[in-house]
């Protein structure tokens, strides 16, 4: 804020002649007067996350173990696929186009097996967030989780809330700089390891990490790993909440996936208000007091900085922080923990009804309490039961069915397919014993890391024949067709239809693929083009 | 401008516009989109002096990278080339039955053959090589001069009737409107029409018998089905090269047109042309 000092006044010599006159005032302001003004450019304002304890904040170990387990050390699971296949249980190979998740195999042309995730990933969140609001954004999101880890380093070199706002006040001096350059250190050491971590998905891990560390490895894997590195340093380092407020779209998008009845991080102010941090003097005066004492822990915890008392809002991650730092309170002031508790909007105007008297008075904590000074009996509670609601019913059928039709397509896809592409040019090509011919370009497609040989053979159109370029087998109904593990093969097929069978009307038939040891098949339906007018 | 627009809630001022009683808050923009903006400031002047950006009169300024797009694509032209340096030496190198009976040298001289026929073929035996009137059809099984590898090799190397080259394959067959009467040639015609089908005049066809063993069997055969030494057609089979109508036959038989094929050895050189010849084997005619 600009203040500026009123001058002090000169003494000033006024002309006789002016002061004789009377001067007009005239109501008028700068349009950038100092009161105006506002700016341009708000710099961010430092948070300083004090350290919580409790059940929450065990939780959120928990998922972070969990969640950083599962990314750092899938690459190194391995899975037996026989010789012609990589063992790498998760792996999305980028150059031959391939995607191995365990026991899948996904080609390019199933990748709507990835976009089927998708979709229940989206369904999933809708159902999450209208049973338990933002869970994700609150224990699971990677912003949350890697910030969450960066705090921890954090408060481990710099110490808890108050030694960091004392450093960061503090002037520039050896111990500050060792202090803020180990930090960020560290934080550069993790972020290269989650942006290392991520390439081994896309290589044979081990083999990649030599190559890593010894320089031989692609370009690109140096480039995505810095890529990687700065945005997981930024993120989660310089920019933490502002990520969530500025960039993620999801808090907006979150409102219309609440209802009354979804789980928020609520503050219960029909029990917590009047606050005073003069409880006990308060009572003593006979005045109404409610349980808040205004310590603001759950202010001093809250990693988006924000306070839970103003009401749900944007920024509120639900990380449910302020909720362990809460009951500590309540626990040593003596009242029931759950001043800030996960409670639905439906709850919470019942609650506020009983202590408002019907929203006819401010609140009086007498009325959510009985004689004896325990929480009334009357006060709302949520119950498991109303998780189930026609809302989340509707998203669990929606996610249920996703998964169970990607469930039946990967249960009943083919692993043998026949592709063919009939030449347009020529058409047919009429040979000299008036026989017709048709070019066909058939690919096989052997989806299993196994070699195997199939069976290719006409189907329909009596008297037809047909040869393969490049295979050495006599013109006949089918032919036997070699193909290596897990590719595509494409031969040139010729079919050729003898003059006395050409009609001059273009006939359907089908090429069919059978492997005669597993009899998997797959049937091609083509056409053959005869000119017109013959015979 | 006068009056100071403050929302009450936020206790932050408004643009002052409103839609439907809803105003739209003026919130400052965080300082760390600033620097990004700035960021990407800097990096447009940094790019416009690294990577050719500026328009001159007649080119534009190069940049300080030397980066060239023509440059790279010359580059990755080279790479290809270079990787392909083995097939192509191979290809030169060994004789064109060999090249067929190589998988790889096959492959790889189809798909270049292939590319070259589109550029030098194309024009006049078409696109897919179906041919037309006049222009072979390269997809049969009927060859005028030949249909196994080395064969059609020779006709593309040194081209049919083409005045330049001394090994080009010549033939021409006389105009026999000068040599036989009109009722002769009509009969010939007839004759020529029953061999794989029913002329329009049995009696015809049966005289015309006689005038095709003694002026045509010389180079079409006994049975008409030709020479392939004199590029001589064979006429009892289903394809016609000029039509297959008795007057088509006839027109001919009086004054026959000649085709001529460019030879490609001293414009293409030997590797195109064996990579050409491998291609219009495979189209399926091949012997």
């Amino acid at each position: 804020m600009i203040s500026i000092k009123a001058p002090t006044p000169l003494p000033v010599h006024i002309h006789p002649m002016l002061s004789q006159t009377e001067i007009e005032r005239i109501d008028a302001e700068a349009v950038n007067a100092a009161g105006r003004r506002q700016p341009l450019y708000a710099p961010r304002k430092k948070i300083f996350p004090k350290r919580a304890s409790g059940q929450f904040r065990r939780f959120k170990w928990l998922i972070m173990a969990i969640t950083l387990g599962i990314y750092y050390l899938t690459p190194w699971l391995r899975w037996d696929r026989g010789p012609y296949a990589p063992d790498q249980a998760v792996l999305v190979d980028l150059a031959n186009r391939r995607f191995y998740f365990f026991f899948i195999e996904i080609w390019p042309q199933e990748f709507f097996y990835v976009a089927g995730l998708l979709v229940m990933a989206g369904i999933g969140l809708f159902l999450i967030t209208s049973t338990v609001g933002r869970a994700w954004c609150g224990y699971t999101c990677p912003q949350t989780v890697w910030v969450d880890l960066f705090l921890v380093v954090e408060r481990a070199v710099e110490g808890d809330r108050n030694a960091r706002i004392k450093l960061d006040g503090a002037s520039w001096s050896m111990g500050k700089l060792a202090k803020r350059f180990s930090k960020h250190l560290i934080w550069v050491v993790i972020a290269a390891a989650t942006g290392g971590a991520w390439v081994f998905y896309f290589a044979d891990a081990p083999t990649l990490l030599v190559d890593i560390f010894t320089g031989r490895a692609a370009p690109v894997a140096y480039m995505t790993i810095a890529v990687l590195t700065a945005t997981t340093y930024l993120f989660g380092g310089l920019m933490r909440e502002q990520v969530c407020i500025y960039m993620c779209p999801w808090p907006r998008i979150q409102a219309a996936m609440l209802d009354e009845n979804s789980l928020t991080v609520t503050y219960n102010d029909w029990r917590g208000e009047p606050r005073s941090r003069h409880a006990k003097k308060m009572a003593a005066a006979g005045e109404s007091v409610g349980d808040c004492v205004d310590c603001n822990a759950c202010v001093a915890v809250c990693p988006m900085g924000i306070d839970i008392r103003d009401g749900q809002q944007l920024e509120c991650i639900t990380c449910a922080l302020c909720i362990d730092a809460c009951d500590s309170v309540m626990d040593k002031t003596g009242r029931e923990r759950g001043l800030i508790s996960y409670a639905t909007l439906s709850d919470y105007n019942a609650n506020m009804a009983l202590a408002t008297a019907g929203g006819t008075d401010v609140i009086r904590p007498a009325r959510v309490r009985d004689a004896g000074g325990a929480l009334s009996g009357r006060i709302a509670q949520f119950h498991w039961r109303k998780i189930f609601r026609p809302r989340t019913l509707v998203y669990f059928c929606a996610w249920s069915l996703a998964g169970l039709v990607m469930l039946y397509a990967l249960l009943t896809r083919d692993r043998l397919e026949v592709n063919v592409l009939h030449d347009r040019n020529p058409q047919f090509v009429l040979l000299s014993d008036g026989a017709v011919r048709n070019g066909y370009t058939v690919k096989l497609l052997n989806m299993i890391p196994e070699p195997r040989v199939i069976f290719l053979s006409l189907e329909g159109l009596p008297g037809a024949t047909m040869q393969g370029v490049g295979i050495d087998q006599p013109e006949g109904r089918s032919l036997a067709v070699p193909v290596d593990p897990d590719r595509l093969r494409e031969v040139r097929i010729f079919v050729r239809l003898p003059m006395e069978r050409v009609t001059g009307v273009n006939e359907r038939f089908s090429f069919v693929v059978e492997d005669k040891a597993s009899f998997e098949r797959d049937v091609y339906q083509a056409t053959f083009n005869t000119p017109e007018g013959a015979r | 401008m006068s009056e100071k627009n403050i929302d009450e809630i936020t206790g932050v001022s408004t643009t002052g516009h409103e839609w439907d009683g809803i105003k739209e808050l003026d919130n400052p923009m965080p300082r760390w989109w600033l620097w990004t903006f700035y960021a990407t400031i800097a990096w447009a002047l940094a790019y416009t002096i690294a990577y050719p950006a500026w328009p001159m009169i007649s080119s534009a300024t190069k940049g300080v990278l030397g980066y060239s797009s023509r440059q790279e694509l010359a580059t990755e032209l080279s790479v290809v080339a270079a990787s392909q340096a083995e097939l192509r030496a191979a290809i030169a190198e060994k004789p064109v039955e060999e090249i067929l009976a190589d998988e790889t040298l096959r492959r790889f001289a189809t798909a270049a053959g292939a590319a070259a026929f589109k550029v030098n073929c194309s024009q006049c035996h078409g696109s897919g090589a179906q041919g037309s009137a006049g222009y072979p059809n390269l997809n049969d099984d009927d060859w005028l001069w030949g249909g196994d590898i080395e064969t059609i090799r020779r006709t593309i190397a040194h081209g049919v009737r083409f005045a330049g080259d001394d090994e080009t394959h010549f033939s021409e067959m006389p105009a026999f409107g000068e040599i036989l009467s009109p009722l002769e040639v009509r009969q010939v015609a007839a004759h020529v029409a029953s061999l794989t089908g029913t002329p329009s005049d049995a009696a015809l066809a049966e005289a015309g018998a006689r005038v095709y063993a003694d002026n045509c069997a010389s180079c079409h055969g006994a049975e008409g089905k030709g020479d392939i030494a004199f590029g001589a057609p064979n006429l009892a089979d289903a394809i016609w090269f000029y039509g297959s109508s008795e007057a088509e036959i006839a027109a001919q038989v009086r004054t026959p047109r000649h085709g001529v094929m460019p030879a490609w050895q001293a414009r293409l050189g030997d590797a195109t042309v064996k990579q050409l010849s491998v291609y219009v084997h495979s189209l399926g005619g091949g012997e």
